[in-house]
């Protein structure tokens, strides 16, 4: 019952996403047609822009170009990049891999910062350490990811003349050694603003859990502080923080569009943000009803997760 | 909020917390240099090139230094910065009202309404931000109306969610329960007695989002989806000194350090609100 009912509700979502998405991509002033021709439009004759409109599929009334466009999706069929003529679904299978690899590394270095300078902060609250550990997570939070990239850039290929990602991108299939040193700065710079939130959830999750009494009580049986404090008090934390890193992951993904154009990588981000430029209905649609796809899956795993480290849930 | 010493307590205990005085000292020596922008007092006009002065470090004329055209960095980053914040007063503005409404009329009525509210906001909710902010943007336009339209768009959700938390809370206390009984009017009973006790999560809520607002537009006008040249913006400015900083470090110095200040103070200021109006929280610090 609890898992069918939240199933109906996903679907309800999916279903609300992918009519905000093609209402939203519909809105668009100018159509493929002007923006494949530019100015040239305006000397077609009135038959050679029908032809066209009926070519791209765009003349047809908006509920047919819908479930068109839905019947298609759902059968795996994203449509067909204008520009390059190459299949959506192929374009973005590998720009998948990009951004999950990247979104991945991310939260890994996200979480490992953001829970160590979290445990860093908490362990004497209002301590000098305790302000240095929430400076940064100010600061995490505060400075752009674009100005973090760019200066990144600025510093290591200018002053280093390192700059990995001044060459053609490799998959870690064909390039291992590559690929991971191309995704260093830009899963770092998403790590350390995923480290800011899940420093501070960790920070208060901690504080909230040391007052508690079997904590009190495992000191005073004398169990070693660090096993303590990794064991009972971490342990008993988790909850707001995988909670928090599952919201982050989704964040992230939003932050990929930028970090990913930066640091030249072809994931999911840029290719919507070129398709967007290109005016490619079909790209742009298709794109960004996959990225919320994922995100929805991410919140459903999230769930899952949070039921797993907290039995108590049901 | 009301509590034993006094409506202005808040006030008090806001300004004993450090960091959010220090909060708000940022942000508004960030809304006065805007308005010397606003006003067209900026020492130099953001908008003239001096070619002759290209590229040049910071100095007595031009404070933050030149960019490639020689205009002057200072003027044009606090242009920026009142572009910036106008555009999130406008789209936290347009947020916060209609999700407030929303959320409020909808977890207070219930039903099908309510329903309606939380499955829109749920829809929004499945898009990052800055993505959904780019698509609509992309539909709308380029000006700072179109571009607060969709960052609003983007933040209505969670003013909704916001609001709509304890309004389920207080609709069900013994207090509302008997005004609904002696019959008082439901704008009153709204606004009266259930709008009180939403409105402290929701200053603080309005102090974070103006930060994650300035956060989009900067990172809208980067991608080159928000603010047109030759106009100056943060965003863009960090953009166009991709190319410039390995030479001219000040290009990306400014504007970054503008945006960092203005997010860190927004920040401190809600996280200052958010200990000074909840009483719970006051013990702890």
């Amino acid at each position: 019952m609890g898992f069918l009912k939240r199933l109906a509700s996903v679907l309800t979502t999916l279903f609300g996403i992918s009519v905000f998405v093609f209402v939203v991509l519909r809105v668009i002033p100018g159509d493929t047609i002007t923006s494949s021709l530019g100015i040239e439009t305006g000397v077609l004759t009135p038959e050679q822009i029908d032809t066209l409109r009926a070519y791209y599929g765009i003349d047809k009334p908006l509920v047919g170009q819908y479930l068109s466009w839905m019947a298609s999706f759902l059968s795996g069929d994203l449509g067909f990049s204008y520009s390059t003529g190459a299949p959506v679904w192929d374009l973005t299978r590998s720009a998948l891999l990009v951004t999950m690899q990247l979104a991945l590394f991310g939260t890994i270095l996200g979480v490992l910062i953001g829970i160590s300078i979290g445990m860093f902060s908490a362990r004497k609250p209002g301590s000098a350490r305790d302000f240095l550990g929430q400076f940064f997570g100010l600061l995490a939070l505060a400075i752009p990811g674009f100005v973090l990239s760019t200066t990144i850039v600025t510093v290591t290929a200018n002053k280093f003349q390192y700059f990995p990602n001044g060459y053609e991108y490799m998959t870690p299939f064909e390039d291992l050694s590559m690929n991971l040193q191309q995704m260093l700065f830009p899963s770092l710079v998403l790590g350390i603003a995923v480290a800011a939130p899940v420093m501070r959830t960790t920070r208060s999750a901690l504080l909230e859990t040391v007052d508690k009494d079997f904590v009190r009580t495992a000191y005073g049986k004398g169990v070693k502080p660090r096993i303590v404090r990794l064991r009972h008090v971490l342990r008993n934390s988790l909850i707001p923080i995988v909670t928090m890193t599952g919201i982050q992951f989704g964040y992230l993904l939003g932050g990929a569009v930028i970090v990913e154009k930066i640091f030249a990588l072809p994931g999911m981000g840029r290719q919507i943000l070129d398709a967007i430029n290109k005016r490619e209905y079909a790209t742009v649609q298709s794109s960004i009803m996959v990225f919320a796809i994922l995100f929805v899956t991410i919140n459903l795993i999230t769930d899952w997760v949070y039921r797993k480290v907290d039995p108590r849930i049901k | 909020m009301k509590t034993a010493t006094g409506k202005r307590d808040w006030i008090h205990y806001y300004f004993k917390s450090t960091s959010g005085v220090i909060g708000l000292f940022l942000v508004l020596v960030m809304v006065v240099l805007s308005l010397i922008s606003a006003l067209n007092l900026a020492p130099i006009d953001p908008l003239e090139q001096n070619p002759i002065d290209a590229l040049q470090g910071p100095s007595g004329n031009y404070w933050f230094g030149t960019d490639q055209f020689g205009r002057d960095i200072f003027s044009r980053s606090i242009d920026g910065m009142s572009r910036s914040l106008s555009v999130a007063l406008l789209s936290v503005g347009i947020a916060a009202t209609v999700g407030v409404f929303l959320g409020v009329v909808g977890g207070f009525f219930g039903g099908w309404l309510d329903n309606l509210v939380v499955r829109a906001s749920d829809v929004i909710f499945a898009f990052p931000a800055i993505l959904l902010a780019l698509a609509i943007v992309n539909s709308l336009g380029n000006s700072w109306i179109d571009t607060s339209i969709a960052i609003a768009i983007v933040y209505t959700p969670i003013f909704i969610r916001v609001a709509r938390g304890p309004v389920l809370t207080v609709k069900e206390m013994d207090y509302v329960k008997s005004v609904r009984v002696l019959g008082f009017s439901t704008p009153r009973i709204l606004m009266r007695h259930v709008m009180p006790n939403v409105l402290a999560p929701i200053v603080v809520q309005i102090a974070l989002s103006l930060s994650w607002a300035i956060l989009t537009e900067s990172g809208l006008s980067f991608l080159g989806l928000g603010t047109q040249p030759p106009d100056a913006s943060l965003g863009l400015m960090v953009s166009e000194a991709q190319a410039l900083a390995s030479f001219a470090w000040w290009t990306l110095a400014f504007p970054s350090l503008f945006i960092t200040v203005v997010v860190v103070g927004l920040n401190l200021v809600g996280d200052g609100l958010r200990d000074a109006l909840d009483p719970a929280r006051r013990s702890s610090g």
